[in-house]
């Protein structure tokens, strides 16, 4: 899946400083109500960033304004070091195709096969393409790495809910991108499905140090994202030492406002009600 | 007042922007050659039988009213010459406009809808696709092909219904329908009758994928976006119908209707 682990870490070390996404005061409104206000934060390359919030609170948003599916009324959006608050759309593609992104529910296309929905990035991202056999070889690759390589034939709707969103996790995972990003991936899931696929996500972010984004309603996703590690030894998830997941940070949004950015330790800290009920809720 | 009339001017702002945007994404590359293809077959052959169905009953429903007025003046022979001028003029554009709108607006806003409800769109822009090149375009280009070619086979369809009721009601021969429904077109009628189906296509593609397009909230919004795109796109024809015929009565008028 991915190359020598010892290249990996001298290529982050790297690149440690190199910005991914930024964003600067950024705020958008949907018929002057607005959605997100004022929001300001940055990731770093190999960095992971949780961001928790109850339904409606502009999580999403974030996500969509991140590669430029949504503008931004004010301020200004930065990703892998250009400005594209304003870049037209077709400018857009090929800086999103250094990005994966899961959607809610999986947003794959209902008219095309599992294969032909992993492929979709390699066929349409200009930036991208490859023979046909190596993108079968990709293909089967990343869907291997969710374990559904047995369903390139199917349809989505021949899949369960669970099945899908891993289906969503290697199509946003097939071009290898920097960045990628998670949108509620276990929301409306079972916990033992939940569990599996936060799993994957963190064996994702762990094989490949990719930057990370994930946004979720629930606690424990973070918990997961910031107490586990993958093992390639024993191929398993284990606690990972703070070292492990030194560049986690988890952000917490109410309202469509950044109530909490820090750590783990510090979110379970936070004397803040809103952030305690959060937490304890879940 | 000014807050009642923001909606509406904002939904033409934003319709003619993504008129726009298709007409600029004609010739840029990728074409999506097989999508158009699939939406030929979906828009065009799909819509045959019931373009055949009512063609062929609008011929004979025309023959058979206007008998009674033709018999009465003893101008049954005529029969021909009304039925196809106004088959050609008008009914065979609008009505097929109206049946392909029906089925292709609908068609086209729910499918879109449903995608843009369930984030498909978004992810064919995250994952590098134009939606507007990927499924407008296509969309457009084979209903302003399709469009006019039913046109035409349910011209000829509906003036075969004609025939029916003018040779086995009427007793008229073959040659005297035939020749008659030929000589009382021209160029005109002609023209206006392909003109009319190509520019009903612009309109029922446009519309159905621009209410496809800003679909929210859930299945309840793909149904309202659905019945919005039919009914627009037909108020839409008829209104066009009225320009344009009124263009061509004024060539015609002038001399210049290519007659």
């Amino acid at each position: 899946m991915t190359g020598h682990p010892s290249t990996q870490t001298a290529h982050r070390d790297a690149s440690q400083e190199y910005e991914i996404l930024r964003f600067e005061h950024v705020t958008i409104a949907f018929d002057g109500d607005p959605a997100i206000q004022d929001i300001s934060f940055q990731i770093r390359h190999g960095e992971s960033l949780v961001i928790l919030g109850s339904a409606g609170s502009g999580k999403t948003v974030i996500l969509k304004t991140s590669i430029g599916l949504l503008r931004p009324e004010s301020g200004r959006v930065f990703l892998f070091g250009e400005d594209i608050t304003h870049r037209k759309e077709l400018d857009l593609f090929d800086l999103r195709a250094r990005v994966g992104m899961l959607f809610q529910e999986g947003a794959l296309f209902d008219s095309l096969t599992i294969e032909e929905n992993v492929s979709y990035p390699l066929l349409n991202q200009k930036t991208l393409r490859c023979t046909e056999s190596e993108m079968h070889n990709r293909v089967e690759e990343s869907l291997r790495f969710v374990e559904l390589e047995h369903t390139l034939e199917k349809f989505p709707s021949e899949l369960s809910g669970g099945m899908r969103r891993r289906v969503g996790i290697a199509r946003a995972n097939v071009t290898k991108p920097e960045l990628v990003i998670y949108d509620s991936p276990t929301a409306g899931l079972d916990p033992i499905t939940a569990n599996n696929i936060m799993a994957l996500i963190v064996k994702e972010r762990d094989l490949r140090r990719a930057t990370t984004i994930i946004v979720t309603q629930r606690f424990q996703d973070g918990q997961i994202m910031a107490k586990y590690r993958y093992d390639r030894e024993q191929q398993n998830l284990v606690a990972a030492s703070p070292a492990d997941v030194a560049g986690l940070r988890l952000m917490v949004m109410k309202d469509g406002r950044l109530v909490f950015q820090g750590t783990q330790q510090e979110l379970e800290q936070s004397r803040d009600p809103y952030i305690s009920k959060f937490v304890l809720r879940h | 007042m000014l807050d009642i009339l923001k909606g509406p001017v904002l939904s033409i702002q934003e319709f003619f922007v993504l008129c726009g945007r298709t007409i600029k994404s004609l010739g840029r590359r990728p074409h999506y050659f097989p999508d158009l293809v699939a939406q030929m077959d979906i828009i065009g052959v799909g819509s045959l039988p019931i373009v055949l169905l009512c063609g062929f009953f609008s011929g004979v429903v025309m023959a058979l009213q206007m008998s009674r007025a033709l018999r009465t003046y003893g101008a049954v022979t005529q029969t021909g010459p009304i039925v196809a001028i106004t088959l050609v003029r008008e009914m065979g554009p609008v009505l097929t406009s109206i049946v392909v709108a029906g089925r292709n607006s609908a068609g086209i806003a729910s499918e879109l809808g449903s995608m843009k409800v369930t984030e498909q769109i978004d992810a064919m822009r995250a994952l590098g696709t134009d939606p507007v090149q990927k499924l407008v375009k296509p969309r457009l280009i084979a209903t302003s092909i399709m469009l006019p070619c039913l046109t035409v086979i349910a011209d000829f369809v509906g003036l075969v219904g004609g025939f029916m009721i003018a040779h086995f009601m009427l007793s008229l021969t073959g040659s005297e329908y035939w020749n008659g429904a030929y000589r009382a077109l021209e160029y005109n009628d002609v023209a206006q009758g392909l003109i009319k189906p190509f520019v009903y296509a612009l309109v029922i593609a446009m519309v159905g994928c621009f209410y496809g397009l800003r679909t929210t909230g859930g299945t309840q919004g793909v149904g309202l976006s659905t019945t919005k795109a039919v009914v627009i796109a037909i108020v839409w024809i008829f209104v066009l119908n009225a320009f344009i015929t009124q263009i061509f009565v004024w060539l015609a008028e002038k001399g210049l209707g290519l007659s």
